[in-house]
């Protein structure tokens, strides 16, 4: 997968295909911490612990059509190559929850991708299901729910062709201030750090 | 804010005449393949491409909807196109471009794009 916005679809399609209803993808990008994270919670019929404790290995699936699934496997080695981690909890009954941290600047770190396009797509191809997005930088924050537009359409289907583009053009927009907001108050903080750095570095120094 | 939610209204007033226009007319499905192997291949674009072109030519009525993996991981991206009446169709390796091209020919115009039919059955 060459972004991260594709492992998301594809876990997202894992929760559907685990009857969920509700689906709720929040990413946070922390540049203090060079974190990034991206969280997936679903109300599916969850997994049993041994299979959640496989869930990574790729000999492990729920599927008949063929032995292997690739779909979890991926996204923990894409998490762990760029100095993260995968971790899924699961509860029979409840839902899983699927949690990938990776490093924000480690330069083997996939793109986070077209987020967008993967919610439009997925709102487009599966108009009754609840699925929020919560996208966080530096404490910025876009918020989507798909319940939200649904109400806005009186009716009209979330799968609606017409609806598409909107909504993808719309994710897209509030994705994009909340990074840009981020990263020119990341660049202030970043210019302020240096100037007040001097300091502790001059103290550091010292204490040599 | 670029887009704002009140332009979802309009958009959605527009979707209302054009289904109203339609109204009665059977409902097409199609499936795009989004298993892990469909979303590596390529499946988000086909299916961005689809409702693109459906929008363009106001088939509302069209639906489109995703399932994952059949077992065909080296046809991906697969697309099924189910028409009332008529067996299903399912094409493979599709692309954005093959994408648009099946949904002029056989969506609107019931000509099967026979030369990328991996399969049919009713």
């Amino acid at each position: 997968m060459k972004e991260i916005a594709l492992h998301v679809l594809d876990i997202v399609q894992n929760s559907i295909e685990a009857g969920a209803t509700r689906v709720a993808v929040t990413v946070t990008e922390d540049t203090e911490r060079d974190l990034l994270t991206v969280e997936i919670v679903d109300n599916g019929r969850g997994m049993p612990p041994d299979v959640t404790g496989a869930a990574t290995d790729p000999f492990v699936t729920t599927r008949r059509t063929r032995p292997v699934g690739l779909g979890l496997p991926l996204l923990a080695l894409a998490a762990r190559q760029s100095g993260g981690s995968l971790r899924v909890d699961s509860r029979p009954g409840e839902g899983t929850r699927v949690l990938a941290t990776f490093g924000l600047g480690h330069i083997d770190r996939p793109p986070l991708g077209d987020m967008a396009l993967t919610l439009a797509c997925l709102m487009a191809a599966n108009p009754t299901l609840d699925l929020d997005y919560v996208h966080v930088r530096d404490g910025r924050e876009f918020r989507v729910s798909s319940a939200d537009l649904r109400s806005r359409l009186d009716g009209v289907s979330l799968g609606n062709p017409a609806v598409f583009a909107f909504v993808r053009d719309y994710i897209r927009a509030g994705i994009r201030e909340v990074s840009n907001a981020g990263g020119t108050e990341g660049q202030a903080r970043g210019t302020m750090g240096a100037g007040t750095s001097t300091e502790p570095a001059g103290d550091r120094a010292l204490s040599n | 804010m670029v887009k704002s939610l009140e332009e979802l209204a309009k958009i959605r007033e527009q979707a209302k005449k054009a289904l109203a226009a339609r109204e009665g007319e059977a409902e097409t499905k199609i499936v795009v393949g989004m298993g892990t192997c469909g979303i590596a291949a390529g499946a988000r674009e086909v299916m961005a491409a689809i409702l693109d072109e459906l929008a363009k030519r106001d088939l509302g009525t069209v639906t489109v909807t995703q399932t994952g993996c059949v077992g065909l991981c080296d046809k991906e991206p697969l697309v099924d196109v189910i028409k009332p009446g008529q067996p299903k169709v399912t094409y493979g390796r599709v692309d954005a471009e093959r994408a648009r091209r099946i949904v002029a020919q056989h969506v609107v115009n019931d000509q099967v794009v026979g030369e990328w039919v991996v399969g049919t059955s009713s």
